[in-house]
């Protein structure tokens, strides 16, 4: 079973995505899905490296609605500081986030955070994994921010990747 | 719109998809306004997240309201940009860093300074 499923959770998500993309729950539909999510992980096995330990997947549902918040709050203050008047334009910087968070998995998902999340943008990670280079849109309290970052995202990430 | 369905539906989904095209127009509004390159990486986001999630919002409540059925699959779109994105958006932050730190140039203006590399003997 294990050499057959080498990742069992990214077979269930293709299967599902398959079927949700078709929109249709035929049996060709389902073959077709069962076909991707057995296929699928088993050739690009070699492309990933590390395998995903998830854990708590409580702490991952509490993860996402909190990324969902803080989407919602970084728009409002990306479009407030954008339309802003000229002398009230937020000056942008980098700053150098410390990082504990080891796995390689665990930082992927990070990096997503950071894109997705308007107001920082992932700009550099040292070779050792020890600090990130993040641009900040707004740089009127940095020091909030990056311990934010540590005790929001990376906290919970190394929880469930470690 | 085709007319055929309330108007409890069809004005939330008309504000969504206004709302939308707003955090749109700003993000353009900020690439335009802003001067240093890294600071106009971030309009853009309001783009593909708030923007993104409004029409995708609009399109679910829309439709679902037509087929009498939760239509719940746009939400792949979210997933699938949230997904695409970050690959985007780093390969361009990389590509900037680089070549500034390889070729100098920059605006010289307050701000937009680049800083030293993580890595040293990357660049």
């Amino acid at each position: 079973m294990r050499r057959l499923f080498p990742s069992p959770l990214l077979s269930l998500a293709l299967v599902a995505l398959w079927l949700l993309l078709n929109n249709s729950f035929g049996l060709g539909q389902w073959l077709m899905a069962l076909l991707l999510g057995w296929l699928v992980p088993w050739l690009t096995h070699s492309l990933r490296p590390t395998p995903v330990r998830f854990s708590h997947p409580w702490v991952a549902l509490r993860l996402f609605f909190q990324v969902g918040r803080d989407v919602l709050v970084w728009n409002w203050r990306v479009l407030k500081g954008t339309v802003a008047p000229a002398d009230k334009v937020p000056q942008g910087g980098f700053v150098v986030v410390p990082l504990d968070l080891r796995d390689p998995n665990g930082l992927a998902v990070l990096a997503a955070i950071m894109c997705v999340i308007p107001g920082t943008i992932w700009s550099e990670l040292a070779l050792d994994r020890s600090a990130l280079l993040v641009h900040m849109f707004d740089m009127d309290d940095a020091q909030a921010e990056i311990d934010l970052i540590k005790h929001r995202y990376e906290r919970p990430l190394m929880e469930i990747f470690e | 719109m085709s007319g055929n369905l309330a108007w409890w539906i069809e004005i939330p989904v008309a504000l969504l998809l206004v709302l939308s095209g707003l955090f749109a127009l700003a993000a353009g509004v900020g690439v335009v306004r802003f001067k240093t390159f890294f600071q106009r990486m971030h309009p853009p986001a309001l783009a593909y997240s708030f923007a993104a999630w409004c029409v995708t919002l609009a399109s679910i409540v829309y439709f679902s309201a037509q087929d009498d059925k939760l239509a719940l699959r746009s939400w792949l779109i979210i997933i699938f940009l949230s997904l695409t994105v970050p690959v985007t958006t780093i390969l361009l932050a990389r590509t900037e860093l680089f070549r500034r730190r390889t070729a100098g140039g920059g605006s010289g203006r307050s701000g937009d300074e680049i800083p030293p590399a993580l890595n040293q003997e990357l660049i």
